[in-house]
Parts: structure tokens; C-alpha cells; sequence
């Protein structure tokens, strides 16, 4: 009940994401110190509660309106779970889904939010969490006080709950009124494009990003690209300005890769972009701020002008 | 169409971030602000939508630094009318305090439709158009990345993971958080900008903060601690393509 750490399942297509998993692994850790339960709400889709392991308690709330995602019937959804509820926090993925119900349920539900959450801890009687803030370029040490909080968790941040002995209970709610009178209808899922060079698939990725300045100078990149044998692939603001497909964008967003070598041009190295790359076998980063976060994650850099290393690269090849 | 595009100035993350004295905000003192790159998005879309349907955009400002500029920007840009929501202190201004206040103002305007920047670089207590929505009591939809339609209902586009979209029907008046316009965000000169600050005409709105605040204490803010940095390459740029060529060459990448 008033201790109870509440879990949002994150799930897209009939498939949950690997998020969850993470979730519920911290929410019983959280729990062991609170004295309360592992709690896991599945809206619609109850069939996949018994994918969900490690959880004390699954409810499932299932309504014609929940069976794809639509916001506002999630919100509706879940902010009956959690009135009835009452958890003492609630974590929810910061994917799309987490984007639109931790802000949503913050100002419906009258709770505390910390967005961008990589660390949450018990202390006392508060939580504290740890959050991205700034692009990443710093941490936040945030306390929640009071009897009830929201986080919104970055992937990654958290190991994967193991399956755990024995499979949770499994409770199924009544949805709440107002279902059946949305504003709000799904209409359709749209894949994404196929007959484009599959980047997911590539040993070796240059990538491209925001430092590269404008559509002309993109064919340097590319000449480098094509002497390597290589894909291009890109950060968010090189497809959102159309230079490149959106099948080429790296990050949370878009595909995550792992190639043997990713070798990138103008990349700082927001989360979202380093969330879809940092497992690559060898990253090698050029960028002209010497405090870019990429240089983080990269195993070589160079300050060097991208316009003076890229001809270079290609003349010797 | 009536459309209001919340802009919000944020520190430009070019610059070095530097903490104040008491190390739970970052020193604002010498900072740059620049208006936040998703808010830019949506007021892009916001104008797409205008050309195609008619209508009317409104660009309003939460009296941050420099937002003026954004504010006259924003019209040089075809923006309608620019208002000026002040009143809401300096420093750290949280995403509750900025969603009650506008949806405050909101509700005393005839208004169809919110577009905000789906989010912002510190919105540590939530993203603004998800906050917004509850308070005004409208539905709301995030990480969009098309909206289209006329009258009393539109179509979006909202994107998830790996390249996949959903297509949703809202009827208005609803909040939509754009993550990127249908195409990319028009530029305004400099003369058109010049002309807007001469002909003034921000509307001055004083406001006191509104709700109750984000329920949140940020105890201290501080640098992540580098699990590793980059091993740097340094030399003229034919030594650095070298040193990389062997990289990937060990790698058996290339002959």
C-alpha cells in the first residue's frame, strides 16, 4: 500500500521493453527498504503479465481503449492504479510512453516528479534520486519528501530483475470511467521504412553530427564514407534537417548499433544520441569542444577541425 | 486556429557550465541563453499548420533572459502576435511553476491548441506539455513529430524506438509536445528580426507564479564522474588520420 513501489510497464506492439525489466529490478530493491511491495501495473495486453518477473504483484487493467497505447486512456488507467494504490513512488521508463504519463500523472495525481532519473536511493524517509540534467553535462541530487513520487528512469540506468522464484500474483483491476468517452483515439502504427542500407547491420559507421555545419559539407563526410566502405549514419539534427534518412539516425530515438568501430564527425554526445552507440567495440570521436560529453564514452579522440581531418582521412585511403 | 507556442530560454550548452556558491544551480551570472531547440520545433510546426489551415500562432515567453530576442524572432519568423508572461523570478524557474502559470493565462484566452517544445534541457521536474495538459484538463501527446488537420480536430504523428510512429486523432483543445516539425525551422534574417524589435509590441503580462511549486529539493548539482575519457590524438591532421587508419585497420576493417 502506502509503501508499495509502483512499476509502469513499458510496452509497444504486444512486446515489453527491456525497461521494465530494469524497473522492477530496482522497484524490489526499493521496496525491501520501504517495507513494501513490488508492484507492477499492466495496461492492457494482460496476456504479457507473465513475462513480467521478479514482481511481488502484477494488476492488469484491460479495456478495448488500452490495447495500443493512447495517452490519455494510459493516464486515465493509471491514475486509478495509483489512487486506489496509494504506492509511496512510482518509476516509469523515459521512453515516449514515460514522456507523455510522468509529467501527465505528476499534475493529475498532485505528485513530485524527478524526469531523466540514472540513480534512486532510500534514505530515511526520503527518496533521492539521481538525474540528467543539462544534456547530461550534470547530475542532479534531488530529494522527494513527503508520502508519494513519480520518477521517470533513463534506460540502462538499473540491472534487469532476474525472473525470480515463483511468478507474481496477478491482480486484475476494473478500468475507471471515462474510457469509453476519449478525445483521443489510435489509429494506426506506422513501421519504419525499409530498402534503405541497414546501419544496425554495418561493421564499420561514420556518423555525423550538428558540428558539420550545413548540407554542403556533407558530401566531404561522405566521400570518406564511401573510400571506407562504410554507411553514414547521424545524430537527430542531421535527419530532422532532412541531410540524411531518418533509416540513418543513432540514438533513442532512432536505431541503436553496435558496430566493431563507430567513427563519428560533430558529435557532442547528447544522452539520447549516446544511448544508441556506447556499446560499439571501438568509437573513435571528432569534435573541436574538448568538453564534449562523446569524449566520455569514446576510446580515441581528436579536437582536431573535422574539415581538415576528414580530407585527410580520404587522401589516405 | 488559434495556437500557442510556449518559448522558453535555456543556458546555451555551448559554454561552460559553472556551479553558483551554494552548488544546487548552475551560476546564471555570465551565462548565454538561447531559446530551447525543441520549443523552436514547435513553433515551426505551429507555422506549418497556419499555412496550411489559416489561423493565428501566438509565441509567449516566461520573461527568461533574452527571450525578447526568441519573442521577436518568432515574429519575424510569421508569428502573429508575441506575449511576454513575467513576473516568475529569476534563477531556476521549475516546469510546474511555468505550466500553471501558462495554463492560467491559457484558460482566460480562447485557445485551440498548446504546441511546446516536448522538452527542455532542465526540465528536471517533468516535461512542460504533459504538465500543462491535466491542469488545463486537455489531452495531451508528446514526442510528436507531425500534426495536421483544421476545424475542431488534428492528426499526430508520435514516434517511439527504432523508427516506429503512431497516427492519433485528438479533438481540441489539446497540448502537443513536438520533438521535431515536419521540416526543419525556418530561418529569419536579421533585417526581418530588426524590424519586428523596432515595431515593438510584445505584450507585457505580469504574473505571479501559479500552483504549488514542483515538490522536488535539488539538493546539489555536480559533474558526472568519467568512467573512462578518450585516449586524445594529437598532431597535425595526416598524423591523426594516420593513427586512426591503424585504429580501424586492427580492427580488420580495411586493407
Amino acid at each position: 500500500m502506502a509503501n508499495d513501489i509502483l512499476v509502469l510497464a513499458d510496452h509497444i506492439g504486444g512486446q515489453l521493453s527491456d525497461a521494465t525489466a530494469e524497473l522492477v529490478g530496482k522497484a524490489k530493491e526499493l521496496a525491501g527498504a520501504t517495507g513494501g511491495q513490488a508492484v507492477v501495473a499492466l495496461l492492457g495486453a494482460p496476456a504479457l503479465a507473465e513475462q513480467i518477473g521478479g514482481a511481488d504483484t502484477v494488476l492488469t487493467v484491460d479495456h478495448p481503449a488500452l490495447a495500443a497505447y493512447n495517452p490519455e486512456a494510459w493516464e486515465k488507467a493509471l491514475l486509478g492504479v495509483v489512487t486506489e494504490r496509494q504506492p509511496r513512488l512510482v518509476l516509469i521508463a523515459n521512453s515516449t510512453i514515460g514522456m507523455d504519463l510522468g509529467a501527465g500523472l505528476s499534475a493529475a495525481w498532485d505528485a513530485p516528479l524527478v524526469a531523466y532519473t540514472v540513480g534512486l536511493n532510500a534514505d530515511g524517509g526520503d527518496m533521492v534520486a539521481t538525474a540528467q540534467v543539462y544534456g547530461g553535462k550534470l547530475l542532479a541530487e534531488v530529494a522527494i519528501s513527503g508520502d508519494k513520487g513519480i520518477c521517470t528512469v533513463v534506460a540502462g540506468s538499473f540491472p534487469a530483475a532476474g525472473a525470480g522464484a515463483g511468478s507474481p500474483a496477478v491482480e486484475a483491476l476494473a478500468p475507471p470511467a471515462g474510457l469509453d468517452d476519449l478525445k483521443t483515439s489510435f489509429l494506426t502504427m506506422v513501421e519504419p521504412e525499409g530498402g534503405d542500407v541497414d546501419i544496425t547491420a554495418a561493421d564499420l559507421l561514420v556518423s555525423v553530427g550538428r558540428g558539420i555545419g550545413s548540407q554542403d559539407n556533407m558530401d566531404d563526410v561522405q566521400e570518406l564514407a564511401d573510400a571506407l566502405g562504410a554507411p553514414l549514419s547521424a545524430s537527430r539534427p542531421i535527419t530532422d534537417s532532412g541531410w540524411l534518412p531518418k533509416t540513418r539516425q543513432v540514438g533513442k530515438s532512432g536505431l541503436k548499433v553496435k558496430p566493431k568501430v563507430y567513427l563519428t564527425f560533430g558529435i557532442s554526445g547528447a544522452p539520447e544520441h549516446l544511448e544508441g552507440m556506447r556499446d560499439a567495440e571501438l568509437i573513435i570521436a571528432c569534435n573541436t569542444d574538448a568538453a564534449a560529453p562523446i569524449f566520455d564514452v569514446a576510446h580515441y579522440g581528436t579536437t582536431l577541425d573535422l574539415f581538415d581531418l576528414v580530407p585527410a582521412l580520404t587522401e589516405k585511403i | 486556429m488559434r495556437i500557442v507556442v510556449p518559448l522558453k530560454q535555456v543556458p546555451d550548452l555551448v559554454e561552460e557550465l559553472e556551479l553558483n556558491d551554494d552548488g544546487n544551480d548552475v551560476d546564471r551570472e555570465f551565462l548565454k541563453f538561447v531559446l530551447s531547440e525543441w520549443d523552436d520545433q514547435a513553433l515551426e510546426e505551429a507555422l506549418l499548420i497556419k499555412e496550411a489551415v489559416g489561423g493565428e500562432v501566438i509565441a509567449v515567453g516566461f520573461g527568461d533572459p533574452d527571450v525578447e530576442l526568441s519573442l521577436y524572432t518568432a515574429i519575424a519568423k510569421g508569428a502573429d502576435k508575441a506575449v511576454n508572461l513575467t513576473g516568475l523570478g529569476e534563477g531556476w524557474i521549475n516546469s510546474h511553476t511555468r505550466a500553471a502559470t501558462l495554463a492560467q493565462w491559457v484558460s482566460g484566452q480562447s485557445v485551440d491548441l498548446v504546441l511546446a517544445g516536448v522538452q527542455a534541457v532542465d526540465d528536471l521536474d517533468g516535461q512542460l506539455p504533459a504538465l500543462i495538459g491535466p491542469m488545463l484538463g486537455w489531452p495531451h501527446i508528446g514526442v510528436v513529430i507531425s500534426v495536421e488537420g483544421k476545424d475542431d480536430t488534428i492528426q499526430v504523428s508520435q514516434e517511439f524506438g527504432g523508427g516506429k510512429s503512431a497516427r492519433l486523432e485528438v479533438k481540441l483543445p489539446a497540448v502537443v509536445g513536438v520533438q521535431a516539425a515536419r521540416a526543419p525551422a525556418r530561418y529569419a534574417s536579421i533585417t526581418r528580426i530588426r524590424q519586428a524589435q523596432q515595431a515593438g509590441g510584445i505584450e507585457e503580462v505580469s504574473t505571479s507564479p501559479a500552483g504549488n511549486g514542483a515538490g522536488i529539493e535539488v539538493r546539489r548539482l555536480f559533474a558526472p564522474e568519467k568512467a573512462g575519457h578518450a585516449e586524445m590524438l594529437t598532431g597535425s591532421p595526416e598524423d591523426v588520420a594516420d593513427r586512426i587508419l591503424d585504429l580501424i585497420r586492427s580492427k580488420g576493417l580495411l586493407k
